[in-house]
Formats: structure tokens, sequence, C-alpha cells
């Protein structure tokens, strides 16, 4: 490899050993502290497998149900751990099943090593069984990848991959190796990457833009925080809440930021974008000064760009240089790792209370929760929202359970009421809302957390794309608590067709099978509730079951997600009903 | 900034790997922006790849793009230009008959006051070569045209840039 890296001269240094591809890429991932990988095997990564196999009590690889549940898993591990997780598959379709969740590890920035079989160097290009250009299918989607054709490179290319992952803004890679390599015995010893020439994981914070942010902030009359990931992937939790206590601002986050400070902080103003909260979506177009930190102006954020907070001056904390002024103007950037920026910048802010400002999220609030709210959770009418599925899991989870969403109505609800204690709770697919995720990740989640409650929630749709990973749960033992909400409709989309296409429900209405019988076809415990007076005692025990558990909530069919902003609206023209 | 589409002229100084290339139009490929040329070659620096490309876009989307090409790992730095901020060349060759040589005398001419030359003459062909500007080439090629090209193709434009590029300065901090 031409690149040139640094090596950490550590104790990892040892004499060399004369050992296979195949060993030394186990090796590799024990050197990384790799503790747990999920793949699938076959025939282009069977002498890996060979090795895992002599390997097992010292590394666990998880048989998933198709590889993408692999990929899932491997991001649930590293959204609730914030370390790296890694996927295994074999060449051709191992390899493109992959692809799913590393698109979807690249836009919620989450760090992933993935390591896949290739056909033999010398059948590169030849349209050999199974053979298929991974590398050149995955450049647009990783953070980094490369093709080993040489067992020697095995070291270095697995300390470089680890090292891209997770530092900076994390991402994930790819690693491909000819079956050829795995085979061919080397000289193996192994260095941890410290450093890559032509890569600079975190820009220099500037102070003058430090002392521009914080005198911006001092002098403002309306700020507001928008705060998303990049809090949680910096491990910055404790000095934002240091900042925003301080300086007594108003705190709105994304989806991916949920969880960063406890849903019940006083600042906490709740969820900007699409189908976020009333008052920090209308406020963004009345606030004087908007912060943004660790965040990226999603257009599901922001609405309509030409309208977006056209009166702030825009602050942004950020890592990643690609993102300053990629979809808002900053008037002030501040480049570099959340944690040491609000770290710096405390100091130099003014202590604040901005009491009438915030009366006015607390005004809001009351009209989107007795237009909205009270009707989700405390629901009048006969069919069981998912609002109240939400309440009653908050309640008997005291908040301290990691809620792993999959994407749709049911994601947008549990964003929007679950309750977090704990940050690294919110697991869902932000970015790519990828449907079938949720399922995947909550194993991931919960065999990196096990002392944690972890609730899957996903729809009806979502559930049935990676259903397969049921077999996952009962071969692995892996105790996740599995809640459909059955509304017997790809709930988002039919939607979007009642409000936007004259209620042409094309292809939105789902048969479904008997779920319960699925699960317990898998030996899991499973329930299913169609009437409120049942859900109390359900969750319950959903919640006591020792092992994994699956419960069916049948809601009310063609129930809507507001307060909503429509595709092309502004911020401020959102939608209560 | 103006949302009229300018020409740029991209520099970018990368590592020497595999698939880069694949990345870098990937970059283009995937916002709908069409390459006008590519030309890639070792750089001043050894080890050190540099790539120049142009295009027709806006400087809004030229910026943007940028951050996203230096995004990618094995990238050192990128730069973008404007016609004034660089000194440039094209390259091109023409493939005409011999004949004309003879029969159309004026050919001469135009290869002498374009400051062309002839690589090879042989019974059947002969070959000219012209570097400079691509107005200049675009002149040479109309006045060419008129007798029957046989073959023409062209290189992609390889500039420097007026300005210092610090590289070497870059690479020096980082410490092995």
């Amino acid at each position: 490899m031409e690149t040139k890296t640094i090596k950490n001269e550590s104790k990892n240094t040892k004499t060399t050993e004369r050992i296979p591809g195949s060993e030394a890429v186990v090796r590799c991932l024990l050197e990384e502290g790799v503790e747990v990988l999920y793949g699938y095997p076959g025939g282009a990564i069977m002498p890996v497998y060979d090795e895992l196999y002599k390997y097992q009590d010292k590394i666990h690889h998880v048989l998933s149900r198709h590889e993408q549940g692999a990929a899932h898993a491997a991001q649930g591990y590293a959204r609730i751990s914030g370390k790296v997780g890694v996927a295994i598959a074999t060449s051709g379709p191992g390899a493109t099943n992959l692809i799913t969740g590393i698109a979807d590890a690249q836009i919620d920035s989450t760090p992933l090593v993935c390591i896949t079989g290739q056909v033999g160097s010398h059948l590169l290009g030849s349209d050999a069984f199974q053979e298929t250009d991974i590398v050149g299918i995955s450049t647009p989607v990783t953070k980094w990848n490369h093709q080993i054709t040489k067992a020697s490179e095995i070291p270095e290319v697995f300390a470089k991959a680890f090292y891209i992952a997770k530092s900076g803004r994390p991402g994930p890679v790819l690693i491909d190796i000819t079956k050829d390599a795995q085979f061919e015995e080397f000289d193996f010893k192994y260095q941890k990457c410290k450093g890559v020439r032509s890569y600079t994981p975190v820009p220099k914070t500037d102070e003058t833009s430090l002392k521009a942010a914080a005198e911006l902030i001092n002098n403002a009359k309306k700020p507001l925080i928008v705060w998303g990931q990049g809090v949680i992937l910096g491990k910055a939790e404790a000095e934002f809440k240091a900042v925003i206590e301080k300086a007594g601002i108003p705190s709105a986050w994304t989806i991916l930021g949920a969880s960063a400070i406890p849903t019940s902080h006083p600042l906490n103003v709740g969820m900007v974008g699409m189908h976020g909260n009333y008052g920090p979506n209308v406020l963004t177009n009345e606030c004087d000064v908007l912060i943004a930190i660790g965040m990226r102006f999603d257009d599901r954020v922001t609405g309509n760009l030409a309208t977006y907070a056209k009166q702030a001056k825009i602050v942004h904390f950020e890592i990643d240089p690609a993102e300053i002024d990629k979809n808002v103007k900053t008037d002030v950037a501040v480049l570099g790792d959340a944690k040491a920026s609000l770290k710096d910048l405390l100091p130099l802010l003014n202590a604040n209370s901005h009491t009438d400002w915030h009366q006015k999220f607390k005004d809001l609030y009351k009209i989107e929760y007795d237009k909205v709210i009270k009707n989700d959770l405390h629901p009048t009418k006969e069919g069981l929202t998912m609002g109240e599925v939400l309440k009653e899991i908050n309640s008997q989870t005291k908040g301290e359970a990691a809620i792993v969403s999959d994407v749709g109505q049911h994601q947008m609800i549990a964003c929007r009421y679950a309750e977090f204690n704990k940050t690294k709770s919110n697991i869902t697919s932000g970015g790519l809302g990828t449907m079938g995720f949720a399922l995947p990740a909550a194993i991931g989640a919960k065999m990196a957390a096990p002392d944690r409650e972890v609730v899957m929630i996903a729809g009806d749709g979502g559930y049935q794309m990676n259903i397969q990973e049921l077999g996952t749960i009962f071969q692995q033992k892996v105790p996740v608590k599995i809640v459909v909400l059955n509304n017997e409709f790809l709930g988002m989309v039919r939607q979007w067709q009642q409000l936007f296409f004259d209620k042409r429900y094309a292809s939105t209405e789902m048969v479904n099978p008997d779920f319960v019988a699925i699960a317990k076809g898998y030996h899991i415990d499973a329930k299913k509730v169609s009437e409120r007076k049942d859900l109390k005692e359900a969750v319950k025990e959903m919640i006591d079951c020792e092992g994994p558990y699956f419960l069916e909530v049948r809601v009310e069919k063609e129930d809507n997600v507001f307060p909503m902003i429509p595709t092309g609206a502004s911020v401020s023209d959102i939608r209560l009903e | 900034m103006s949302t009229e589409n300018k020409q740029f002229t991209v520099s970018i100084y990368t590592e020497n790997n595999i698939g880069l290339l694949n990345r870098i139009s990937a970059i283009f490929q995937r916002r709908h922006m069409n390459i006008e040329s590519l030309n890639t070659s070792p750089s001043e620096i050894e080890g050190v790849s540099r790539f120049t490309l142009v295009v027709n876009i806006t400087e809004s989307q030229m910026k943007k793009v940028i951050g996203q090409i230096e995004k990618q790992v094995e990238v050192i730095k990128a730069y973008y230009h404007t016609e004034g901020e660089i000194i440039y060349q094209e390259s091109c060759i023409f493939k005409m008959k011999s004949d004309l040589l003879f029969d159309e005398r004026q050919i001469q001419n135009i290869i002498k006051e374009s400051n062309a030359r002839i690589v090879t003459v042989n019974k059947q062909f002969f070959v000219i070569e012209k570097s400079g500007r691509k107005e200049e080439i675009d002149l040479l090629y109309r006045e060419l045209n008129v007798f029957g090209i046989m073959q023409f193709t062209r290189s992609g434009r390889v500039a420097v840039t007026k300005d210092e590029m610090k590289i070497s300065t870059m690479l020096e901090a980082f410490q092995h």
C-alpha cells in the first residue's frame, strides 16, 4: 500500500510469526479488541471462518440469517457502545447484501469495519463464480475501502481500517480479501495505526472563530441550539450540558442527537424537523442566533432552505469541514471535535437564563400538547395509538431503555415520545431511512450492552424486511424486546398518499401473517394486544421476561403523525393537523 | 456568489492508490456534473499523484465539491482555480493524408503559424502535434478540418498555478 501511515511502536509490537492470511485476519481483529463480529460464511471467505472456528473462545462470531442483518447488527453494536462494529461476508451476493448497511452507516457516521472474501487474485475480472467488484460498488458509500491480494498487506490494511473507521467523523470501511491472500503464509506482526499522512481526522479549532461564536452567543437575545449526533460521537455530552446550562439556551435535537441529554432536562425543547416539535421548528425562524452543534442541516431538518432561519446568525460547530456552508451558510464556523470545542467555549460564555424566550417554547408546547400530544398519549377514541404504547414502555422502563426503532410512522412516534435518561439510547436509521434496520440493530445493541434493556420498535412493514433475524435471536438467545406496532399499512407512505395523493393507497395495504405464530416458531415468547385494557399487562410481561419477547400491538389503521412540515415547506409552516 | 457556471481547473494532490480515480469521479457523477477533461500524473513530490480536471459549474458548487474531495482519506489537498490563476496547456494530435502536404500548400503555413510540429511523415499519412491553450487548438482544428482529418485526439488539461501550493510543507508536518 502506498499510503504513508504512522505506526504505533508499542508493546503490541512482537516478533514476527509465520501464519496464513486467514489467521492474520482474526489476529488483527483481536489486536483491535474485537470481541464479537456478525456475518455469514461462503466460499471465498471460508479460510477466515476456519480460523474463527479455531479462535472461537476468543472471538464470538454471530451467524446472521442474511448479510444485511449482519451489517445492521454491527451498526447497532457500534451505536450503543461507541466501538467499531465488525461484519463479515463472502464475495458476490454476500458482499452486495452488506451494502445497505454500509450505506446506512456512511450517512449516519457509524464506525464499521466490513470484511468480504473475494475470488482468487488470478480470477479477478474474469467473471468468476461469485465475483463482484465490491470495492467499486462500495466506493461511494464507504469512508475508505481496500482490496488485499497479498497476505503481507493484511496487518497494515486492518490497522488503517480501524483507525479510519473510528477517528474523526466515523464511518464504514470495507476490506476485500482475495482467497489466495487468505491462504498465503507470511510473517505476521501487528502495529496499530496512529495516523495517515493524507487524512486529518480532526481539524484544528481556530481560537478566533471560537471567540466570535462566544460573542454572538453572549449578545443573543433569542439563541437556539440544534444539536446532532456529533455530541454523542464526540463523547461531549457533559461539555454540552455545561454549555447550555451556563448560557441558558433552549436546545433542540435532530433524530440522531436524541438522548445526548435527558428528555426531561428543562433546556431540552424537543426535536426539530419534519415530524419534530412545534416550538423548536417555528422558533427556528424567530431566533436571532442559531447554534448548530454536530449536525448537518439535513433536508428533513431544515425544510425549505430558502426560508430557513434567514433572520438568524448561524454558528456551526462541526468536525467535518465539508459540512460547513453545504446546506446553510454559516456566519461563524468552529471546526473541531465537539468535546474540545465546547470545553473551550464554556469559559467564554456569560451566564444567562433567557426566561422570556423560554416562555415562547412553553407556550408553543401547550398548543402542540392540546392539538397533538394529548390525543397521542391519552387517546379517548377506541383504537390504540402508537403514542400510548410508547408512553407505557417509558413508564415501565423508567426511561432507562435503549429504543431501537425502524423507519416510518412508528419511528417518528418513538423519537417524539420515548423518554431517555442515558446517552446512546436512540438507535435508528436517520439519514438513509432503512426499513428493516431495527430488528438486527437491536441484536447488536443488546449484545454490546447486555445490562441495558433494549426495546425494538418496528412497524409491520419494516419488521418483515429482516424478520429472518428472529433466527439469530433464537440461536444466540439475545433477550431483546420486540414490539411491532401493526396498522396493516405501510403507514408513512399511506399518510402521504392520504395528504398528497388524494387517498390513492397504492400498494400500501399489508396482508400480514400471524406474527405471534412466527415468533413462537422461533421459540420466542409472544403476545398480541388489540385492546387498551390489555396493554399495560402485556408490556409488563414483556419487560419482566428474561429472554427475548415479541409483542404485537394492533394500532389504529389510519392514524397520521403530526406535527408535519410538508416537503418544500418552511419549518415555520409546520402543520398540527 | 455567482449562480452562473464557470470553468474551473481542479488540482488534486493524492496518495497513489488504486481506486482513488473512481472515488473522485463518483463525487462529480453523484451531483450530475460532467468532467470536461481529466489528467493524472506524478507530481513534483515523489509518491504523490496529481489529478488535473476541468469542470463547468457554479463557484458555490465548486467549493462544496472541493470539500467532498478533500474529505477522501487519500486526498492530501485539493484546489480550484479560474483561468487567470493558472498556466495551462493541452496537447493534441492530428493524423492526415500525406498527399495534402503537396496538394494543399497552405497546410504548411498553417502548421508553421500555429507553432504545431510534424511528428512523422510516411507515404500514407503524416502526424501533427500541437500543445497550447484550448482556443489555439480549437483554431487549428477548424483550419485543418477543411482538408479532412483522418484522426484527432486531444489530451486532458495540465496546469500549474501562479501561486505557491505548499504541499511539501504540508507533508513535512506529518511525522513518521
